[in-house]
């Protein structure tokens, strides 16, 4: 197995203006499309932050991967909701493909039900994309 | 495998050192983290147990300038190389790009190193790469405990147990004074931006 995807400009375009259209108009701080190796693909905020997103992509990746090995462990498939809540911030991790994470940072004044019900639209739409 | 950003054209690049514990990984990093204070525009992050050691990887990344006008981004890893975290090893190497295989020098460490070795090459099996087709370079690190008076291997010797079947290109080098340590990430930046020019044409 190799964790290459190989995307054209035309693909990262049509992907950011999904996240876009379904994120950031949400009110979404920080957006990252990455790989399970740590790579950054696609990666949109809404102006107010500044966040290291290779060293965050890094550390998703391990957490991301840390998690679904105790999953596994306890004989999960894998874990569905995977979210850090923050005072101000939080992040949300979700899966779209095999080897493709979507990280999400967002603040309070962003719900969470909310932002699972957009990220799930995301989701299905890059689906198609990718 | 490296990945190209067609828009940004941009290509990160996944580099990591590996090692049986204690070898001096991440001393490496840290004294590239110094060094190149300036190309690095970011903390280099840890994570990190009691006692110093890894617990589950450094990371440095590291800008390269351009190259076919693609601007190269070099991320830079450290595993743990305690031999309790496999699990975590394996996670680090995913989608890597080279590997500078950190032996540690001192006499005692002999086995570690063999084993350690070892431990890479199934690991990447895993992952269905075969460790003779990707970018590598010994580092025999800790030369220095000799002046010490402390028994280490002779390069000889760390190239017959480790290197006469991979004749990766090697270096003696010293993590904390930082002998060789530039040479080591500059060769295995060469080796892996060589490989990807390819796929940049
Ligand atoms: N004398 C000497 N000591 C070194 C050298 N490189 C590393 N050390 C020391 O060896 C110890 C372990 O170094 P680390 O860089 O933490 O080793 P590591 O490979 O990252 O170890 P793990 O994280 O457990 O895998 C530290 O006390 C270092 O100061 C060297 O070249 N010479
Ligand atoms: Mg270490």
């Amino acid at each position: 197995m190799d964790f290459t995807i190989d995307f054209t400009k035309e693909q990262i375009e049509a992907i950011e203006n999904v996240l876009e259209e379904e994120l950031i108009e949400l009110g979404v701080q920080s957006i990252i499309l990455m790989d399970l190796a740590g790579n950054v693909i696609v990666n949109l905020d809404s102006g107010e932050t500044n966040h290291d997103v290779f060293s965050l992509a890094a550390l998703a990746a391990g957490n991301y991967g840390a998690v679904s090995a105790m999953a596994n462990i306890i004989g999960e498939q894998e874990f569905s909701l995977l979210f850090h809540k923050g005072e101000e911030e939080s992040i949300h991790f979700s899966k779209v493909v095999e080897d493709l994470l979507l990280l999400t940072i967002f603040n309070k004044n962003v719900s969470l039900g909310f932002l699972r019900l957009k990220v799930a639209e995301a989701i299905k739409r890059i689906q198609l994309l990718v | 495998m490296a990945l190209i950003n067609p828009k940004k054209r941009e290509v990160q690049v996944k580099i990591v050192y590996y090692g049986p514990g204690r070898g001096g990984k991440t001393t490496n990093l840290e004294y590239i983290n110094r060094k190149f204070k300036k190309r690095i525009l970011s903390e280099m992050v840890t994570v990190k147990t009691y006692g110093d050691r890894t617990l589950f990887f450094d990371f440095l990344p590291f800008d390269m300038g351009e190259i076919k006008g693609h601007s190269i981004k070099i991320q830079l890893y450290t595993v743990p190389g305690q031999v309790k975290y496999n699990a975590t090893r394996r996670l680090v190497l995913r989608g890597v790009d080279g590997i500078v295989f950190v032996a540690d020098s001192m006499d005692l460490r002999r086995e570690m190193n063999i084993r350690s070795l070892q431990n890479l090459k199934e690991n990447l099996e895993s992952f269905n790469k075969n460790m003779l087709n990707l970018p590598l370079v010994m580092q025999y690190n800790k030369r220095d405990l000799s002046e010490e008076g402390i028994p280490i291997l002779p390069v000889e010797t760390l190239q017959k147990d480790l290197n006469s079947h991979l004749k990766a290109p090697y270096f003696p080098a010293s993590a904390v004074s930082g002998e060789n340590v530039t040479a080591t990430m500059k060769k295995i930046i060469a080796l892996t931006v060589s490989s990807l020019r390819k796929k940049l044409e």
